[in-house]
C-alpha cells in the first residue's frame, strides 16, 4: 500500500480541487482529508457518514464550588490568564487555556479536576469512490498533529483491511505540526503551487520539508499562465532540486465552475481541463515507489 | 542486566514493536534471574507530544542497560544517552528473537537517532 | 481600533485585503502580518526589513545541585517536556509551553526562569505604514507566542490591520482576540461558504462583530449572500473576479496597484467599521 500527500503550503492553490479530480480516477484506494482546520474534500466527494469518533487531547479544568475558599489561588498561578475569580468563584476565560494543570496542581483544597479535553471528532464515510477518513478540529483547539495522526492511523487500517493499494490525503496548508503529522512516512508528496509570490515562497518551504524527511516531490503548476516567467522560474528551481514537473494547468474559470456545483472538472462538458488532468494522474499511478 | 524490547503484546512470543516513544510496551527482561516485566506505555500512545522523551523516562526507571526496539527518534535518543542506556535496533521479529540476537552480539547500537520524531 | 482580516479557508484573498486596507489608510495604518508560518504581506509591500527583534518565551533552567530528585517537575509538566533520569532533569525547551507548573512544584529551588528565542518580529516601512511580520524560527511550533508578542505593536492612535492565518485553530484565534472587528474574506464556492461558515460560528462564540468580503465574486449564484442573510452579516464589498487581479498578483503587485478603482470602496467600507 503507498500513500500520496497532496501539499501545497500556500492556501488556495487548488490542492483540494485536484485531490477530488485524483480520488474520482483512482480505483482500490482510500482517502483522507488531513486539512482538519478546514475540511473540504468531502464537498467533492458526496460522502455517507458511517461512523463518528470523538476526539479527546490534553486537559480541560473542573472547577467544583464544593471544596472551593476563593482564595484565587488558581488565578493567580495560570500563566495564560484563562481564570477569573472576580465574581468569587473561578470561571474559566474560553479560548485561553493551553491545558498545563497548574491550576489543578496547586489548588490547596483539590477543588480543581482535570479532565480529557474534547477537541474534536473525527468520521469514516463511504464515498462512491472508496472510503473517506475526515475530521474537524473544534475552533480555537490547538493543531497539534494528534487528530491528523489518529485519522491516518484508522486510514491504514482500513486500506490493508480492504487490501487497497493506495492511500491518497489531502495535506493541510502551511509547514507546522499538521504537515509534519501527515508527512510521516508517505511515499511521495505532490505539491500544488501556482506563479504568484506567495505561492513560490510557501512551495519552497514545503520542497524543505519534504527534503528533511526524504520523500520524493513531485510538482503540478496551477494556473501556470497567470505568470509564465515565474511559472518558468518555480520549473528552473525544481530541476535544480531534482522536483519532477508532472504538469502544468492553464487558469480556466472551469474549475471554479464546477466547484460551486460541488463537483469536479471532470463532470464538465468541456473535456480539455479533465484530460489534462488525467494525464497527470496516469503519471502518479503508474510510479512504481 | 536488564534489557527494554518495545513490544506488541505482553509475552516473549510478541511481535517487537517498530516504534519506541508509542511503543504499546516494554518487556523488561532480566538476563541474570531470566524473567521478565511488562512495563504498559499506553500512556505515551496518546501523548500529544514528548511520547519518546517520556517513554526513555519510564526504561531508565526501570533500571534498563539496553533497549532494543525498531527506530529510535532524537528527543528519546538524548535521554537514553544521559542515562548511559545503549540502542540496538531489530526488525520484523518476536520479542524473543531481538532477544537472542542481542545476547548473541548480532544486533548493531545505533550511536545517533535513525528517525525524525514527530508523530508515527 | 483593530481590524481584523481573516477567512476560514485559505487562499481566499486575506493578505490581499488586508494590505489593500492599510494602503489606503495611508499614515492611519499599522499592518500586522499575525499568518508566522507563512508571512506573505512583504511579497507585495517593496521594502526592506528595517530592524528586528527577537521573540523569546519563559523556559525552566535545571540547577543540579539543589535537585532531591522527587520527579515532581516531570510527573506535573502536562507537556513532556521533562524527563526525570533519578537526581538528573533534562529539559526539552522545544515542548515547553511556558506553564512555569515546574518551577512553581519544585520543592528545592531547583528550576529558575530563563528564555528561549522562538522567532523574530521584523520592522518594514514600504509606504506610509510600518508592517510588522512575525518570522517564526525553523524548528519550533510556537506560533500563539509570537503571534501575541506581535500583537504588542499595535499602535493605540492607529487604525491597526492584522492579517490572521487561515482556519479557525489556535492561531487564528489569538490574532483575532482583542479586535474590535472582523473582516471574513471568502469565494463563492462551497469550500469557501463551509469555512468562513465555521469561521463565523467561531467569532460569534468570542462575540467580536464581523463582516463579509466576496472575493473573485463572478455575479453567478448566491451562495454568500443567502448565508450572510440568513445569519444577519454585512457584505461589506465584492472584489470582482478579474484576470488583470490575478496576473497583477502573480507580479508582486498589490490589489490597489492593479485596480486602483477600488480605492473608494475600501475607504467607504473603511468608513463603515470606525463608525461600529
Amino acid at each position: 500500500m503507498k500513500e500520496i500527500l497532496i501539499l501545497s503550503g500556500k492556501g488556495g492553490t487548488g490542492k483540494t480541487s485536484l485531490t477530488g479530480c485524483f480520488a474520482q480516477l483512482s480505483s482500490n484506494a482510500v482517502f483522507c482529508d488531513c486539512d482538519v482546520d478546514a475540511s473540504n474534500l468531502h464537498l467533492l466527494l458526496a460522502p455517507e457518514l458511517q461512523e463518528t469518533e470523538e476526539f479527546y487531547a490534553g486537559w480541560t479544568p473542573q472547577f467544583m464550588e464544593k471544596g472551593c475558599t476563593q482564595c484565587g489561588i488558581c488565578e493567580k498561578v495560570c500563566r495564560f490568564k484563562a481564570i477569573s475569580c472576580e465574581k468569587g468563584f473561578p470561571r474559566q476565560l474560553p479560548g485561553l487555556c493551553e491545558g498545563c494543570g497548574a491550576c489543578a496542581d496547586h489548588c490547596p483544597t483539590g477543588a480543581v479536576k482535570l479532565s480529557p479535553r474534547h477537541c474534536g471528532r473525527r468520521y469514516r464515510s463511504q464515498t462512491p469512490y472508496g472510503t473517506l477518513f475526515h475530521a474537524e478540529l473544534f475552533p480555537g483547539e490547538e493543531n497539534s498533529g494528534k487528530l491528523i495522526a489518529e485519522l491516518r492511523r484508522a486510514a491504514r487500517a482500513e486500506a490493508e483491511k480492504t487490501d487497497a493499494g493506495l492511500l491518497i490525503s489531502d495535506g493541510p496548508p502551511g509547514i507546522g505540526c499538521p504537515v509534519i503529522s501527515s508527512m510521516s512516512g508517505v511515499d511521495l508528496v505532490v505539491a500544488v503551487t501556482e506563479p504568484t509570490p506567495s505561492g513560490f515562497h510557501d512551495f519552497k518551504r514545503v520542497a524543505e520539508l519534504a527534503h528533511q524527511f526524504e520523500i520524493p516531490v513531485q510538482l503540478i503548476i496551477n494556473k501556470w499562465d497567470l505568470n509564465c516567467e515565474l511559472s518558468e522560474m518555480i520549473a528552473e528551481f525544481c530541476r535544480g532540486r531534482n522536483i519532477p514537473e508532472i504538469g502544468r494547468i492553464p487558469f480556466d474559470p472551469i474549475f471554479s465552475e464546477c466547484l460551486r456545483k460541488n463537483r469536479t472538472v471532470l463532470s464538465a462538458s468541456d473535456p480539455s481541463a479533465a484530460l489534462n488532468i488525467k494525464n497527470i494522474w496516469q503519471k502518479i499511478s503508474s510510479l512504481t515507489f | 542486566m536488564k534489557i527494554a524490547l518495545t513490544s506488541q503484546g505482553e509475552n516473549l512470543e510478541a511481535l517487537l514493536d517498530v516504534r519506541f516513544g508509542r511503543a504499546k510496551n516494554f518487556i523488561v527482561f532480566d538476563t541474570e534471574t531470566c524473567s521478565f516485566d511488562v512495563v504498559p506505555n499506553v500512556q505515551n500512545l496518546n501523548a500529544l507530544q514528548g511520547a519518546g522523551i517520556q517513554a526513555a523516562a519510564t526504561v531508565a526507571a526501570a533500571g534498563a542497560g539496553a533497549v532494543v526496539t525498531g527506530h529510535c527518534g532524537p528527543k528519546a535518543f538524548r535521554v537514553l544517552e544521559t542515562a548511559e542506556i545503549k540502542v540496538y535496533t531489530a526488525s520484523e521479529c518476536t520479542v524473543a528473537e531481538a532477544l537472542k540476537a542481542f545476547e548473541e552480539g548480532r544486533l548493531a547500537p545505533l550511536a545517533e537517532a535513525d528517525v525524525d520524531g514527530h508523530w508515527a | 481600533m483593530k481590524i481584523a482580516v481573516a477567512s476560514g479557508k485559505g487562499g481566499t484573498g486575506k493578505t490581499t485585503v488586508a494590505v489593500a486596507l492599510a494602503e489606503t489608510l495611508g499614515a492611519r495604518a499599522v499592518l500586522l502580518d499575525c499568518d508566522v508560518e507563512e508571512p506573505n504581506c512583504h511579497l507585495f509591500l517593496q521594502s526592506h526589513i528595517e530592524s528586528s527583534s527577537a521573540v523569546t518565551v519563559m523556559v525552566p533552567r535545571f540547577h543540579q545541585e539543589q535537585c532531591t530528585g522527587c520527579g515532581r517537575c516531570a510527573k506535573v509538566c502536562r507537556f513532556n517536556a521533562i524527563a526525570s533520569l533519578g537526581k538528573r532533569q533534562l529539559i526539552f525547551q522545544e515542548l515547553c509551553h511556558s506553564c512555569g507548573n515546574c518551577l512553581l512544584s519544585c520543592p528545592a529551588d531547583a528550576l529558575t526562569e530563563s528564555t528561549m528565542e522562538i522567532g523574530r518580529i521584523h520592522r518594514r516601512t514600504p509606504g506610509a505604514f510600518p508592517l510588522y511580520s512575525g518570522e517564526l524560527q525553523v524548528g519550533h511550533a510556537l506560533s500563539v507566542p509570537l503571534i501575541r508578542q506581535l500583537k504588542e505593536m499595535c499602535e493605540d492612535d492607529k487604525i491597526n490591520i492584522l492579517d490572521a492565518p487561515p482556519g479557525t485553530a489556535c492561531p487564528m484565534v489569538n490574532s483575532v482576540r482583542g479586535c474590535d472587528y472582523v473582516i471574513l474574506v471568502t469565494e463563492p464556492t462551497p469550500f469557501g461558504l463551509h469555512d468562513l461558515a465555521g469561521a463565523v460560528e467561531t467569532l460569534r462564540t468570542m462575540e467580536i462583530p464581523c463582516g463579509i468580503i466576496i472575493n473573485r465574486d463572478e455575479g453567478k449564484g448566491t451562495l454568500i449572500e443567502d448565508y450572510a442573510g440568513q445569519n444577519k452579516l454585512d457584505i461589506l464589498m465584492r472584489i470582482p473576479f478579474s484576470r488583470k487581479i490575478a496576473e497583477g498578483y502573480s507580479a508582486a503587485c498589490s490589489l490597489l496597484q492593479s485596480a486602483p478603482e477600488l480605492k473608494e470602496k475600501f475607504s467607504s467600507l473603511l468608513e463603515k467599521v470606525e463608525a461600529l
